[in-house]
């Protein structure tokens, strides 16, 4: 079982003139917790398509789980699970009826292994209950239990956590990093931070092109064109169209009570200062910032 | 106006049930002018109640709201054309242009024939709309969707913006372009704003905050406030297999939280033992394992801190 979890190979679909997916060529290895980020209409849908072999190629071709994704698809999907945060629950249905519902149509018909499912996302107690009676976050584990009742070795999660409790958050997480190594490999689009920050590596596609793949930390060193500040002056806006007007200032924005500044290497506060003194501005405080993915984001998807 | 408190709205004890569901939960809110007030918490936590309850859309079960010490109650007309209202799924006429939809809002809210152009056109340029006005809405990409929604809310040149879950579903690049709006509008048209959001990234950027859970709010400040609860608390640690690292630290009497988050392991310690986990705990999974771990402290984030309130709440139940 050497072969990589997902291996893409200048993966691309063509609808019509519209490159949907651009050439794209990665590797996820079995057991990482891969991040998959971008805005809506970038790509992301296509390629879990094109994994899930529900779309063909117009070029290049993805292996899964070591089977072309296209050509074996009954393997890659008897192997693959996929769980999105609007999967359909039976409201109507228990818990259970639910999990037995599903498990029939992947075909697991062994009641322990469903017990199993239950007790691994801590559904059991909850067994008995109205699926619409759930709170957010047990509905999501129910909707993963679903997704594992096949014991896939890799899963889809699309937007697995989005309104759901930080604290349900983190326990959804350290179950995705409990199968992880077990060696189930997960997959993870979404358009949040929040959800980004937990994967080992995030990748950030824009118009179809995948821009980078790589670790969070690697990504907040590397892709960044310079330092992040955070600098409060009044007025914002003046402050604001005075930095963005300057020399070295790459990126600017308004954030909250403060601005957000991308500059060049060797900008120094002083600097920064300086503009906005020249402008006629005080300046009431400057601070280098730590780096987020929403920096990282904005300045690869925006350019 | 008679101004005696400094808050532009006040919620005090408001409780609201739907059967056995008690949506909102003695909440006290009480929210500047020209603050951008974020109410953050999951689905059904109580936002939209909360929302639709100061925007008089609904009535509490019990408790009061005043705007300008003018309660909603005796005063609900004059206060409710104050207000504009962005709800979470606001319609828009797909049929109908841009511009048509955004006439149609202006009506209703009661501006005059001569009113009402100027001013939609106005809005629309700030948005970023103007060159749109004669597309149909339901031609529209959903960014350009919110903004319409956006523009409508604010034709009437309210003093107080409500969001209910604006950015639900929007990419992080119109996101950004909408919170850069929203600044805007605070210091160009004198806004007090109260957004609602699940998401932390955007709690952030709000100059309060409040967390909301079971009806209830747990905790205001502004973020850097928040944060400075878990000061000094918060580890990172790296190296080896993390699901073993978890356990053994989990272990240590000082360490009160252990999660995952990307390649390393987030630790919470217990207030003041910071120093003491650093010294001891690495020759301790060193001496259990054989695996050599590096400590750093680093700062808390707002999931940080709602976490831990929240957990000591379920504690303390």
């Amino acid at each position: 079982m050497t072969e990589p979890a997902i291996l893409a190979l200048n993966l691309t679909r063509r609808f019509g003139e519209f490159v949907a997916v651009d050439h794209i060529s990665f590797e996820v290895p079995r057991g990482e917790v891969v991040g998959y980020l971008g805005p809506n209409g970038s790509g992301k849908t296509t390629t879990i398509r094109m994994l899930l072999g529900l779309l063909e190629p117009s070029d290049g071709h993805a292996m899964v789980l070591g089977y072309d994704a296209f050509r074996q698809t009954e393997k890659v999907r008897a192997r693959a699970g996929y769980m999105s945060q609007k999967f359909a629950l039976y409201d109507e249905l228990t818990v259970w009826e639910n999990i037995e519902f599903y498990g029939g149509v992947y075909g697991v018909r062994d009641k322990a292994r469903l017990n199993e499912t239950l007790a691994r996302v801590e559904l059991t107690e909850h067994h008995h209950e109205r699926a619409g009676s759930l709170s957010a976050g047990w509905r999501q584990r129910l909707a993963l239990s679903i997704a594992l009742v096949h014991q896939p070795k890799l899963l889809f999660l699309d937007e697995p956590t989005s309104g759901v409790d930080p604290n349900a958050r983190r326990v959804f997480w350290d179950l995705i990093y409990d199968l992880a190594e077990e060696g189930t490999t997960a997959f993870v689009t979404t358009h949040y931070m929040d959800e980004a920050e937990y994967c080992e590596r995030v990748g950030i596609m824009r118009e179809g092109k995948l821009l980078a793949l790589d670790t969070p930390d690697v990504l907040k060193a590397e892709t960044l064109p310079g330092p992040v500040w955070d600098i409060f002056a009044t007025p914002l806006e003046t402050a604001l169209d005075a930095l963005v007007a300057a020399d070295g200032v790459l990126r600017g924005g308004l954030s909250g009570n403060h601005l957000r500044v991308i500059t060049r290497n060797g900008m120094k506060a002083k600097d920064l200062e300086g503009i906005l003194k020249k402008a006629g501005l005080k300046t009431e405080k400057i601070e280098r910032g730590e780096p987020t993915l929403e920096d990282v984001f904005l300045s690869l998807a925006k350019e | 106006m008679n101004n005696t408190t400094k808050y532009l709205i006040q919620a005090s004890n408001l409780h609201k049930s739907f059967g056995d569901t008690h949506a909102v939960n003695d909440l006290t809110l009480e929210i500047e002018k020209g603050e951008v007030y974020g109410l953050v918490g999951s689905d059904g936590a109580g936002k939209t109640t909360s929302m639709r309850l100061l925007v008089g859309a609904m009535l509490p079960d019990e408790g009061t709201i005043t705007v300008d010490d003018f309660s909603l109650d005796k005063h609900g007309e004059e206060i409710r054309a104050r207000i504009g209202y962005l709800s979470q799924r606001f319609s828009l006429y797909e049929e109908l242009t841009v511009l048509e939809n955004i006439r149609f809002f202006a009506e209703v809210r009661g501006l005059s024939a001569d009113e009402w152009f100027p001013r939609s056109m106005d809005i629309l340029k700030f948005v970023g709309l103007a060159e749109f006005s004669e597309r149909r809405a339901g031609q529209l990409s959903g960014g350009m969707k919110q903004k319409l929604g956006l523009a409508s809310a604010l034709v009437h040149r309210p003093d107080i913006l409500l969001l209910d879950e604006p950015t639900t579903g929007v990419d992080p690049v119109t996101r950004q372009d909408f919170w850069q709006l929203i600044i805007r509008l605070v210091s160009d048209e004198d806004l007090t704003v109260l957004i609602s959001t699940p998401y932390m990234d955007e709690a952030a950027r709000c100059t309060r905050l409040g967390f909301m859970r079971d009806g209830r709010l747990l905790k205001s400040g502004t973020p850097a406030e928040l944060r400075a609860i878990l000061d000094g608390t918060i580890l990172e640690m790296r190296g080896g297999s993390l699901r073993d690292l978890r356990t053994l630290a989990a272990m240590d009497a000082d360490v009160r939280d252990v999660h995952s988050f990307g390649g390393s392991l987030h630790l919470q310690i217990k207030g003041g033992m910071m120093e003491d986990v650093i010294k001891r705990l690495p020759a301790q999974i060193q001496e259990r394992s054989g695996e050599t771990v590096k400590l750093s402290a680093i700062p808390p984030t707002l999931e940080d801190v709602f976490t831990s309130l929240t957990s000591e709440e379920i504690q303390n139940d």
